[in-house]
């Protein structure tokens, strides 16, 4: 496990230098002189001269790129152009906000899609099956954002039950700030659960047909204690693999969903950063996501290795 | 009567092609016909409900919502033929050159692809849009580039599995260059992975521009998209719901439509089929 675990680290590691490589060539090298597309074309000389001394943009760019990832690697994320305040602050304030956007989202998912999954793998061809497969093919088709409006206009202008959109902030406690984040990570969740129960189904479908299932039945288990014992415990696996990958889709409709409920996560903040042309926050938040997203990639990867042994022998 | 032996069409793959079919001519109308100028902005008449002069209502600025969804499906529809035809441009040769030539080809490609999928698909295409500025065709590209991604890693992927087979094998025994025996003998066989694949992105393109026009890096005003319609249509849910309703379902019936027929292409073309790949937008 020890050995597994150090690889696993190492391809982290690996990726997450390749995304910083690739975030600071498509920010820094292609497009130009950033300072120049701050400040816009009409800007003058000697003001445009003193913000790339403020940028650094006068060092070369590997000099800058090494300045950058060392301040990474310290915790200096640096200092944001439009707040004036340190970049490790803000995305550390916006956190707050997306951590448990997300977390909740994934929650509603899998909540929501289990059961759905299961339902239909166990009434295969039947009504609820069809039932469960169209809400997968509409939950596909539904663009997040447009699902966000409809709950708003249900729940918030309909029948007042929420807010149509903001953030209290945590201080206020955790009821309103909880109540707040409700209809966001329905938005997210459901959207992403319709993926999610179309996998289980499938996962479930084909454990089904496998021998040990059928011999199972004939030793005289109930069908309920073959479901618990060998039918679930064997479609966690891609089931999980699954989760793990909508973690990723789940950070990127938060950058969406947090604009449609004027949440201020760090989706919302990337976005107003890169409308200021505030390059330091869109790298630094760039690199937040991004380390998110293999976080859980690794956490997957050894809760994959718990529940299915044969990863871990063949290596 | 059904011929004995033939299969009937799938019931998903009828009713893909009704729904995009009605979207492509819907489109197509809009070129010569739309029932009022979609820009013609008359304040006097603004957020009015569903009526029989304008079926779908008026939005804030007295433009005509039904002629708005009209032209917003032409540059819907645009967008993603454009981007998935780039998608398929770039990265069908790409997949099988990566198949053909092996070794390092194979490598750097396979690479490549894991690279762009490493990073959330919106989050990369708000960062070309962003960086290139917002627009019609900074959208096409930064769309386009995802696709190059997904078309390489199907081709790849299907190419490898065609390679793999005896007729292919012996063609190349009898001396076919690998050039040869690629467009000749595994591309025809693998034409409906990506005829499949390229109903699914579109889907996936569609979902994406509305995404860019919501947050206002696509398609920019005057001209008409569906997104940006919903971005508007927040701004006025309390006056006029019905705003926010007709470019959403206008956008999810569409998308229906595509996933639909691709499904409904895939069950046809090869029941064992399931490789198609449905990369999102989010």
């Amino acid at each position: 496990m020890t050995a597994f675990l150090g690889r696993r680290l190492l391809t982290l590691g690996l990726t997450l230098w390749l995304a910083s490589v690739v975030v600071f060539v498509v920010l820094e090298v292609l497009p130009g002189d950033p300072a120049l597309l701050m400040l816009g074309v009409d800007a003058r000389p000697d003001t445009l001269a003193a913000l790339r001394a403020r940028m650094g943009l006068d060092q070369p760019a590997p000099v800058r790129y090494l300045a950058w990832t060392g301040g990474l690697l310290t915790g200096d994320l640096g200092t944001s152009h439009t707040y004036g305040v340190p970049v490790a602050e803000l995305i550390r304030d916006r956190l707050a906000v997306t951590a448990p956007l997300t977390g909740l989202a994934m929650l509603v998912s899998m909540a929501t899609a289990l059961p759905l999954g299961l339902l239909a793998a166990s009434r295969r061809g039947r009504p609820a099956d069809y039932g469960v497969m169209a809400f997968s093919q509409l939950g596909v088709a539904v663009p997040n954002f447009w699902f966000g409006i409809l709950l708003v206009l249900w729940f918030s202008i309909g029948l007042g039950w929420f807010d149509a959109g903001g953030f209290p902030g945590w201080s206020a406690g955790i009821g309103p700030a909880l109540k707040s984040l409700t209809l966001p990570a329905l938005t997210l969740g459901l959207t992403e659960a319709a993926i999610l129960a179309r996998v289980t189904r499938s996962a479930v479908l084909d454990i089904l047909g496998e021998d040990y299932v059928r011999t199972a039945r004939a030793k005289g288990l109930s069908r309920s204690a073959v479901m618990r014992r060998h039918v679930l415990r064997n479609a966690l696996i891609p089931i999980t693999t699954i989760v793990g990958l909508q973690f990723a889709f789940l950070l990127g409709g938060a950058i969406v969903v947090e604009n449609v409920f004027f949440l201020p996560g760090l989706g919302k903040l990337l976005f107003q950063a890169i409308s200021q042309r505030d390059l330091i926050v869109v790298k630094d938040a760039v690199m937040a996501l991004a380390a998110m997203v293999v976080a859980v990639n690794l956490i997957v990867d050894v809760l994959y290795a718990l529940i299915d042994p044969r990863p871990k022998a063949a290596s | 009567m059904r011929r004995p032996g033939r299969r009937p069409l799938p019931v998903n793959l009828i009713a893909g092609a009704v729904l995009t079919l009605l979207l492509a001519g819907m489109a197509l109308v809009s070129l010569v016909w739309t029932p009022y100028p979609p820009e013609a902005m008359r304040i006097a008449i603004r957020l009015q409900p569903p009526s029989a002069a304008h079926w779908l209502g008026t939005d804030h600025f007295g433009r005509d919502i039904l002629s708005m969804i009209m032209t917003g499906a032409r540059n819907s529809l645009a967008v993603g033929a454009v981007a998935v035809g780039t998608g398929m441009a770039v990265g069908v040769p790409l997949g099988l050159a990566a198949t053909s030539f092996g070794g390092w080809t194979d490598e750097t490609v396979g690479r490549l692809t894991d690279l762009t999928f490493a990073f959330p698909a919106v989050l990369s295409a708000i960062l070309i849009t962003a960086l290139l500025g917002p627009g019609a065709v900074n959208a096409i590209l930064a769309i386009g580039i995802f696709n190059v991604a997904v078309f390489a890693r199907v081709t790849r992927g299907a190419a490898r599995q065609v390679a793999a087979r005896e007729f292919v094998r012996a063609a190349a025994a009898l001396g076919r260059g690998p050039a040869a025996v690629t467009l000749v003998h595994v591309l025809p066989n693998i034409s409906g992975t990506l005829i499949v694949q390229a109903t699914i992105s579109f889907a996936v393109a569609i979902l994406a521009e509305a995404g860019l026009s919501y947050l206002g890096l696509g398609i920019q005003p005057p001209a008409p998209s569906w997104g940006k319609m919903l971005n508007e249509a927040q701004t006025f849910m309390l006056l006029r719901p019905t705003l926010a309703i007709f470019p959403g379902l206008t956008i999810a019936l569409s998308v229906l439509g595509l996933n639909l027929l691709g499904d409904g292409l895939r069950d046809l073309l090869d029941p064992r089929l399931r490789a198609g790949v449905r990369h999102r937008s989010s």
